[in-house]
């Protein structure tokens, strides 16, 4: 036993001084990367880990950070019943509109890989353009508009269905549905773009072969064939809708407002920026920050080795 | 028809393509009409409501108001546009120096990244050295979470830096974006190694071989760092890291417009169009060259 731990060790400290060397003639590669991995560090790696310490603490930036325990996750998941309320939001909204927005996203660049060429790449600015059109989501506020001046309101009143407008956007009953549209309309992001070009990337001589081996129809093309080749891509495109499927605040903020009635439309996101950049209650923050961190990492992980079974 | 041109005609016959092409196999006529019905429905969708806001915007007052709308303008006009600029020019900040700021904002932040991470990118992609492959994972993983999760340290950081309330505080952290350093990396690995062992061997050092050889192969990625990039950061708020008025972008001050209510519906549809035609345009004229960067976007396990 003695022996085997003297030999690792050797193997360890032999490996070490082998990398030490290496790493000592590529100085120029850590003068390339240096520049990028400082500011990484500095405004990626290190807010994580700030975020984890001050979640500890009750720190108002005035004054220096006090040491409190767990108390703040405690009073977060016992106490704070809008904080509840905003983790169903999100969680409501990622799962329903994560999954869509994901499957549309693969849906359309499939269905769009087998237009001729220029169609292709009008098809491609038209179902991308909603997700870079900036604050054009806006829009949706006027065509639900809660008097008679809404559009789904008068068309609603005109084709009869009801009598009297509905506040959409105020109604805390229709504010998740639609802000839910509304992020499924800007749902097609960057996830898409990479199926799109996954697709196209795709080798053609493996459909040719597929078909000789007794594929049938475009279904089992799909699965036998395309799916496997666009394995990588799908990982990435899982990556950012839930990055976008947990991050979502613009959408809610703009349509229902901040706050929103009975805080329906509040999500882990607005309620960081509640305590975080109104009440400057950063330790608080902080941990609501931690929270939706770990969400979010947990969800790729699982996500990541579920999709790795495509196909297979 | 002189004899030259008969002659012409004959050689060419056979390559003349075919009227109708050989389908692809496995694709019947009825999924492909089916297809096509399903995309423009769907493509209609999607188009809609920027269709809306774009004809919204050149509408005349009465006609932003009628009932039932009209998708298309009939009479239209800028009207909306010119008083959006008067609106503007005659406010407390001008309007020339919002625009200033977003532009200011946009183009040192986006040039910035796109050095700082190519030359990560380059190192991480083209040389094994100890420690890389590991910072190349960080990065990955950390494409998983949001801005929104470091954003209250990322406060913090700022205002122990004393970088609040200035460009700096939206621009530095913009250069080090997960994205532009991925799509990045993983777009050089697809130049020939050779390439490079070849500008070395003529003597070129380090920086000679990033910024003439790798840098010109890779115009593709450019783009399409600077597409992500310029849509961050031109829709940046800024709200949260800027105070001062003479320093908030164009998009905030525009959206104080939008929020005028009914009299500023005209002014509010301009606005829209205004922030949105700026990245469109970018991704309309350059849309092959991110897809063919976008083709090596793929995760690998």
């Amino acid at each position: 036993m003695k022996e085997f731990f003297h030999k690792y060790w050797a193997l360890r400290k032999h490996n070490a001084r082998v990398a030490w060397k290496k790493a000592k003639r590529s100085k120029m590669c850590y003068a390339f990367l240096a520049p990028y991995a400082i500011l990484f560090a500095m405004f990626f790696i290190f807010p994580v880990v700030a975020s984890i310490f001050f979640s500890f603490t009750y720190y108002n930036i005035l004054e220096p950070p006090r040491f409190m325990g767990l108390q703040n996750y405690i009073s977060l998941i016992l106490e704070d019943d809008i904080f509840l309320t905003s983790i169903k939001n999100t969680l409501l909204i990622a799962v329903i509109t994560g999954p869509i927005g994901y499957i549309a996203s693969f849906l359309f660049a499939w269905l769009i890989n087998e237009l001729p060429r220029w169609v292709r790449s009008v098809a491609v600015i038209i179902f991308y353009a909603p997700t870079i059109a900036g604050n054009c989501y806006v829009i949706f506020s006027i065509f639900f508009r809660g008097d008679t001046y809404g559009y789904v309101n008068a068309l609603l009143m005109d084709i009869g269905i009801i009598d009297t407008p509905i506040l959409w956007l105020i109604n805390p009953t229709y504010m998740l549905p639609i802000c839910m549209l509304v992020i499924l309309w800007m749902s097609l992001g960057t996830g898409f773009l990479s199926f799109v070009a996954g697709l196209q990337g795709v080798d053609r001589s493996q459909f040719e072969a597929g078909y000789m081996d007794g594929v049938k129809n475009r279904w089992q093309e799909l699965w036998y064939i395309t799916l496997p080749n666009m394995k990588p891509m799908l990982l990435f495109g899982a990556v950012m809708s839930i990055t976008q499927a947990f991050g979502v605040c613009d959408v809610t903020m703009a349509l229902c407002g901040y706050p929103s009635t009975d805080y329906a439309a509040r999500t882990i996101v607005t309620h960081l920026f509640d305590y975080g950049y109104s009440r400057f209650e950063m330790g608080y923050a902080c941990a609501i920050a931690t929270v939706l961190f770990l969400m979010m990492i947990l969800c790729n992980k699982a996500i990541q080795s579920l999709l790795r079974r495509v196909g297979t | 028809m002189s004899k030259r041109k008969e002659k012409k005609a004959q050689v060419e016959k056979p390559y003349k393509k075919k009227l109708i092409k050989r389908r692809k196999p496995n694709r019947s006529i009825g999924g492909d009409i089916a297809l096509y019905v399903f995309l423009a429905l769907a493509a209609f969708v999607m188009a809609f409501p920027i269709i809306f806001a774009v004809n919204a915007a050149l509408k005349p007052l009465d006609e932003l108001f009628k009932f039932p709308p009209t998708i298309f303008a009939q009479h239209p006009t800028f009207d909306n546009f010119t008083d959006l600029f008067v609106t503007m020019g005659k406010s407390w900040v001008t309007f020339s120096r919002y625009l200033f700021n977003t532009v200011f904002i946009t183009f040192v932040g986006t040039f910035g990244h796109l050095i700082v991470a190519s030359m990560a990118a380059f190192v991480l992609a083209k040389y094994d050295f100890p420690g890389g492959q590991g910072f190349f994972k960080v990065v990955t993983i950390s494409m998983m979470f949001t801005g929104w999760a470091t954003a209250i340290p990322n406060y913090i950081i700022l205002n122990k830096l004393g970088w609040i309330d200035t460009y700096w505080a939206i621009i530095i952290p913009a250069f080090a974006s997960p994205m532009g350093l991925f799509l990045m990396k993983q777009f050089m690995e697809g130049l020939p190694t050779s390439l490079i062992e070849a500008a070395k061997i003529d003597g070129a050092n380090e920086w000679k071989v990033f910024s003439g050889i790798v840098m010109p192969n890779v115009k593709p990625a450019w783009m399409t760092l600077i597409i992500f990039s310029v849509q961050a950061l031109w829709n940046n708020k800024a709200s949260t890291f800027i105070y001062s008025e003479e320093r908030k972008t164009l998009v905030y001050a525009l959206q104080q417009v939008q929020s005028g209510g009914i009299a500023r519906t005209g002014q509010g549809m301009a606005v829209l169009v205004v922030v949105m035609i700026v990245p469109i345009l970018i991704f309309v004229f350059s849309e092959s060259q991110i897809l063919e960067t976008m083709a090596s976007s793929g995760l690998k396990d």
